[in-house]
């Protein structure tokens, strides 16, 4: 940016520096800004996850200069970086353990996100930013873990790319172009490996997107309430800088207690086996960061009439319809003036009723198509619900109709928070197990929750919930009830 | 002060904005496709599409693996119960019906040929009279084929495939 005035240069190195180019946004981005006094210990896990990604980065550049990625050499490599190459076995662990911690810790990231309402408006584009974070994170993970091609490797990539073939006419042709082959192959790993390199790089810029949208608003806070004034305020810089190193410090007390005590524990000993596309492992299971998402994708073992995705849409327009009824809005004046305007109405009373004959119209042709007897198939359908439950976290800013962010203030949304988190602890451990008798039928219940606590859950708790008495202050709520 | 564009010749200049930039648009999809293109399988891995098998020494009721594009093949050397209980099945009761005729070759019925890959989501399904229907079971996710390879139970959507291939002589086959 050019200046009108021009720039004093200060003393010293910094002065130097600074004069040439300018050094402030780098500080005020890890640094140098005033935070919410209250911030709580769930609010050390975003510097965590900075740290974290700093950790694969700088063991995975030193792993890569002694990997082969070939399908001939690259177990063998592996097995070399173990045995021979100096604290090779300390960086694979490193490596191997990190993206298990790294997920640990985004994911309760996340919950504190859910919790505290720290997707609500003005932070929607830095929620957004963290759940592109997420996937770019499970997609360098997922392909991470086919680099070293042992057994698990080789059939999780089979199955996980095999997810693309079940979309009609399109489905074979992008699986064949994914695997640059008919089979995962070497052209598989090799691709695969490119992008393992490159990603990281990507949720680095990413991630500096994310500090510069939160550094717009600030943190959000356990109160939930906006900062009013300098009371509210305390420095970043010694107060949480200080905070999160002792965050720091435990986080690897425990990253180091399983890099050398139980390295291999949250691995497969599958994927010791080198790959072998004759035969398949008898219990394939993906890396347990991936298995909540994975009992979503094997609930649905039928498959689902277009009726019954018709329904809740005719059932939701009669409500609207029921709604504008009761209001007086469903006169004959206004059904003429919402069918002959040919443009949404906005929030007004011809607009709603665009809304029920928008709703109604939509959910009888979804009845129609499946009374003819069309069907998503099982397979489709779990796909869908799997990706499904990724996309639907950018809608979170819109599903929670609550004005109150945090979840400290909503008696009746605690509930349902920790019922959420439960259930899709329950739905991780379910993803570990058989996919058959009861394991199916829980995976489908914790699958109708997952969703329902987004699509119905959400919406409606804003529209009845009764909040707590928010304080007046983060001050205010802080010192209240001291000496 | 800016150019005034009330001049007649802000249209002319439209004109070309909008040429340069359609022209721009074209050059950049007709590079995007050999960059997409080049991810497709490339020209060695296609010529390595068939494979030849000798199958003389696959007993009656044996079964083998051998490699195909990468992937495995099953070659059976089925009964005559195999053969029987895969025709009495009525062809409402399946899911993908098709007639045991129609996954076989006239007169090669003992044959029964068929890509060993799962057609929910890509596993190598156990062979030798495995799962309910003695035939065969992926561990995956539980899928039952019958003596023909047929789906009859769990989440795939399809048979087996059957893959192009012919008898070069009575005891050779050539797949692909």
């Amino acid at each position: 940016m050019a200046h009108d005035t021009p720039r004093e240069q200060k003393p010293g190195i910094y002065g130097w520096l600074d004069y040439r180019i300018p050094l402030q946004p780098a500080q005020n981005l890890l640094y140098d800004f005033p935070a919410p006094r209250n911030l709580n210990y769930w609010w050390n896990f975003g510097s965590i996850a900075g740290i974290c990604l700093v950790v694969q980065i700088l063991t995975g550049i030193l792993l890569t200069m002694h990997y082969n990625p070939s399908a001939a050499g690259a177990f063998n490599s592996v097995e070399h970086i173990m045995r021979d190459v100096n604290y090779g076995w300390l960086l694979r662990y490193m490596h191997a353990v990190g993206a298990s911690m790294f997920f640990t810790v985004v994911f309760i990231h996340i919950f504190r996100g859910l919790y505290y309402g720290s997707y609500k408006a003005p932070r929607e584009l830095l929620w957004w930013l963290g759940v592109i974070i997420l996937i770019l994170m499970m997609a360098t993970a997922f392909m991470g873990y086919v680099l070293p091609w042992g057994q698990m490797s080789f059939w999780g990539a089979t199955v996980i790319t095999n997810l693309f073939s079940a979309f009609p006419i399109v489905g074979e042709p992008i699986v064949t172009w994914l695997w640059g082959g008919f089979s995962v192959d070497n052209p598989t790993l090799n691709r695969f490996f490119a992008l393992h390199y490159l990603l990281p790089f990507a949720i680095v810029g990413v991630v500096l997107l994310h500090l510069i949208a939160l550094h717009t608003h600030g943190s959000n806070n356990p109160t939930g309430i906006d900062v009013k004034g300098p009371k509210d305020r305390i420095p970043f810089h010694p107060y949480y800088t200080v905070k999160d190193f002792f965050g720091f410090g435990v986080f690897f007390i425990v990253f180091a207690a399983f890099i050398f005590f139980a390295p291999n524990y949250l691995g497969h000993a599958d994927n010791y086996i080198e790959a072998n596309p004759l035969v398949t492992p008898s219990h394939i299971v993906p890396e347990w960061y991936f298995l909540p998402f994975y009992a979503i994708l094997r609930a649905f073992v039928f498959n689902i009439p277009f009726w019954a995705l018709g329904l809740p849409v005719l059932a939701y327009a009669g409500w609207l319809k029921l709604k504008a009824i009761r209001s007086g809005e469903f006169t004959f004046g206004n059904i003429i003036d919402a069918m002959t305007t040919f443009k949404c109405a906005g929030d007004n009373a011809v607009g709603r009723i665009q809304k029920v004959m928008f709703a109604g119209g939509a959910g009888a042709v979804l009845v129609l198509i499946g009374l003819i007897g069309f069907v998503i198939e099982a397979k489709l359908a779990g796909v869908l619900a799997m990706f499904g439950a990724l996309i639907i976290l950018f809608f979170l800013p819109w599903l929670d109709t609550s004005k109150v962010r945090s979840g400290n203030y909503r008696p009746l949304f605690r509930w349902f928070f920790w019922l959420f988190v439960l259930n899709a602890l329950m739905l991780g451990w379910l993803g570990s197990k058989p996919a058959e008798g009861i394991y199916v039928v829980f995976s489908l219940i914790g699958t109708a929750y997952y969703f329902g606590y987004f699509l119905v859950i959400l919406p409606l708790l804003g529209k009845y919930e009764k909040p707590l008495k928010l304080p007046e202050s983060i001050s205010v709520a802080v010192t209240k009830g001291s000496h | 002060m800016s150019a005034d564009h009330s001049v007649p010749d802000g249209e002319r200049r439209d004109f070309i904005i909008l040429t340069a930039q359609a022209m721009g648009a074209l050059g950049a999809a007709a590079v995007a496709w050999p960059f997409v293109d080049s991810l497709n399988p490339s020209a060695d891995v296609l010529a390595m599409a068939s494979t030849e098998v000798d199958i003389s020494a696959i007993a009656e009721g044996q079964e083998i693996k051998v490699m195909w594009r990468g992937k495995p093949v099953f070659i059976r050397h089925r009964t005559a119960a195999d053969i029987e209980a895969s025709k009495a099945v009525p062809l409402s009761e399946l899911r993908d019906p098709q007639t045991d005729d129609a996954r076989v070759q006239k007169g090669k019925e003992q044959w029964l040929i068929m890509v060993g890959v799962c057609t929910h989501l890509g596993c190598v399904p156990l062979g030798n009279m495995a799962g309910e229907y003695k035939g065969w079971f992926c561990p995956c996710h539980g899928s039952h084929y019958d003596t023909a390879g047929r789906i009859r139970k769990g989440p795939a959507p399809t048979n087996l495939l059957v893959p192009q291939y012919v008898f070069t002589s009575d005891t050779n086959v050539r797949i692909g």
